[in-house]
């Protein structure tokens, strides 16, 4: 029983502690698409989410452990509207709330004896893909600047493989969206058969929305976006199927601008149902 | 001013358990930053003394609010705001006049606002102070959605909205009155719904229509006599015209539309799809259309002396 534990030591074990914890979730996806950046996780609950709103260009996705992560996005959204309150919309960035982020687990992994076990990503919807930013900030506090995708939590490694290989700059939506199932099938643990609605959270940051651009993609639209990225997204010939998306940009736009109406942010998927109703 | 987001403190309250509001967040953590500096969360403000005090303002409020205290009288004001419901929803329109004292401080002011998806709120009193009032509120609606995930009833959201009108009594009590007009679309009923507001923070249900600030007279009487049951959109959009020109008529705080510099009052609607604001355009047509016609009678449109087939209330 060693009285002594020395600095190096203890940083890997929590790091160790942490990595385990995280890996053994699911994955996230993160990929930028032609129109916005689209969030993609396996979770069959409807009212936990793995991906939410921050801000008006700005969207928050997380893996690990639930309440944690959550604490998080909370302090997220309170951070992002009372720096919006006190200055102007246009000074809330994702760059300063990764910043902040990677303070607060940095602080955390370093003072506390149980780290996180989350990793995180902020993304930012920018005026052209240029200027879309993704950020991934991991248990220890430690930011990376993404360009074009994510694969975070799970097996990361096996689900960016996957990415790396097929993501293509400027892919519409639906590729987009295969190719995000098609990495997730790919982990060790993932069946191929989940690629069902009910099984999935997905979330854009639409570059051409105002206000609000964050909205959940769900119930038929999603449906339609799955059955346009399901043939092939199980197995290899997923670059086949996602090269011929029927009809995606055409819906994607119209999704788009009818949203764009009411203006109604997030959860609007449910509340615009409801009103419809 | 301005505060250290990094420090600790921060953090820490960004991090603690807390309440969906953001209001009752920052009433902890940033009190300075709410509207009137922070007299949403002053206590001195006892009922006991509210009732010494008497609620001389309450009367100020339903009356006109342009002459308001002499504390208020160099700040700017806004004037009249008229709402409505019609076949589907509910219509908010004002005039885009601010006066202070008798002079005009702005031409183009916006008075009504888009408070989230499925609502609207106008403000009529202390425009400084109102629309402070506004901005919280509408930051507050979209924070709870946030940290909710859904949005509040049109009740809930009323409610909220009082609870900012009574932080600023102790304003209203030296002059600064502001009071809101709130309305939305409640998806349970499947109809529009409109709210007054005291600077009590009382809260009062109108049915079919109303009107707030110191044109708010002339155009209830308008509104009285053009107002019909169950009307389609285009009615409302044109009786809420003629109100405001009613009411600038007769109230020299509220602007008529302005012909020569292109400005219309700012019309909202919120239905099913959700708020809708005209654009320049179409309030124009509607505006000048209401224009063209008091040409030939000054008056516009002449209600019957007795009361014909056609029901009216």
């Amino acid at each position: 029983m060693p009285f002594y534990v020395s600095p190096e030591q203890a940083m890997k074990d929590k790091a160790d502690y942490a990595r385990k914890g995280i890996a053994r979730g699911r994955s996230g996806v993160v990929i930028q698409y032609d129109e916005g950046i689209l969030f993609v996780a396996p979770n069959p609950s409807r009212a936990l989410h793995k991906i939410s709103e921050i801000y008006d260009r700005i969207a928050f996705a997380a893996v690990g452990r639930y309440n944690e992560f959550e604490n998080l996005r909370v302090a997220g959204v309170r951070y992002a509207d009372t720096r919006g309150y006190q200055y102007d919309r246009a000074d809330v960035t994702a760059r300063g709330l990764a910043n902040w982020y990677a303070q607060i687990l940095g602080t955390i992994f370093t003072e506390s004896n149980k780290p996180f076990e989350v990793e995180i990503v902020v993304a930012e919807v920018g005026e052209t893909p240029d200027a879309d930013q993704i950020y991934r900030i991991t248990f220890d506090g430690s930011v990376a600047d993404e360009h074009g995708f994510v694969a975070m939590g799970g097996q990361a490694d096996q689900v960016a493989t996957v990415l790396k290989e097929r993501y293509a700059d400027g892919m519409e939506l639906g590729r987009a969206l295969g190719l995000a199932l098609a990495a997730l099938a790919g982990q060790s643990n993932g069946e191929p058969g989940e690629a069902s609605a009910s099984q999935l959270e997905v979330a854009v940051l639409g570059r051409a929305r105002g206000h609000r651009t964050f909205r959940r993609i769900g119930g038929a639209r999603l449906d339609e976006l799955l059955a346009a990225a399901a043939p092939g997204s199980g197995r290899g010939s997923g670059r086949k199927a996602a090269a011929q998306p029927p009809g995606d940009s055409a819906g994607t736009d119209s999704a788009g601008t009818d949203s764009g109406g009411t203006d109604s942010g997030a959860g609007s998927g449910d509340t615009d149902g409801g009103g419809a109703g | 001013m301005g505060f250290d987001y990094f420090g600790e403190r921060f953090t820490a309250a960004c991090m603690g358990t807390g309440t969906s509001s953001f209001a009752d967040f920052l009433t902890v953590w940033a009190p300075e930053l709410l509207p009137g500096g922070g007299q949403l969360a002053a206590h001195g403000l006892t009922a006991q003394r509210l009732a010494a005090q008497g609620l001389a303002a309450q009367g100020l409020a339903a009356q006109g609010l342009a002459a308001g205290g002499a504390a208020a009288h160099g700040l700017p004001h806004g004037t009249t705001i008229v709402a409505a419901d019609f076949d589907g929803g509910v219509i908010m329109a004002g005039d885009r006049r601010s006066t202070a004292g008798s002079m005009i401080a702005q031409r183009d002011i916006e008075k009504v606002f888009r408070s989230d998806g499925f609502s609207c709120v106008g403000i009529a009193g202390v425009a400084g102070i109102g629309l402070e009032l506004v901005r919280l509120f509408q930051l507050e609606l979209e924070h709870y959605e946030k940290l909710e995930g859904r949005t509040l009833s049109l009740e809930g959201k009323a409610n909220r909205l009082s609870a900012f009108v009574r932080g600023n009594l102790g304003g209203a009590m030296q002059g600064l009155v502001v009071v809101p007009l709130f309305a939305g679309f409640d998806a349970e009923t499947g109809q529009g719904r409109i709210f007054s507001y005291d600077v009590t923070g009382g809260r009062y249900e109108e049915h079919k229509f109303h009107a707030i600030g110191s044109g708010s007279v002339f155009a209830r009487g308008s509104l009285k006599k053009l107002y019909r049951d169950g009307m389609p959109v285009e009615d409302a959009v044109t009786v809420c015209m003629q109100a405001l020109y009613d009411a600038a008529d007769d109230d020299s705080a509220t602007g008529g539309p302005d012909m020569t510099r292109r400005i219309f009052p700012v019309v909202a609607t919120v239905t099913a799809d959700g708020y809708r604001r005209l654009t320049d355009e179409e309030a124009g047509e509607y505006a000048q259309a209401v224009v063209a016609e008091r040409m030939d009678s000054p008056a516009g449109p002449l209600a019957p002396v007795r009361q014909t087939s056609q029901q009216n209330e």
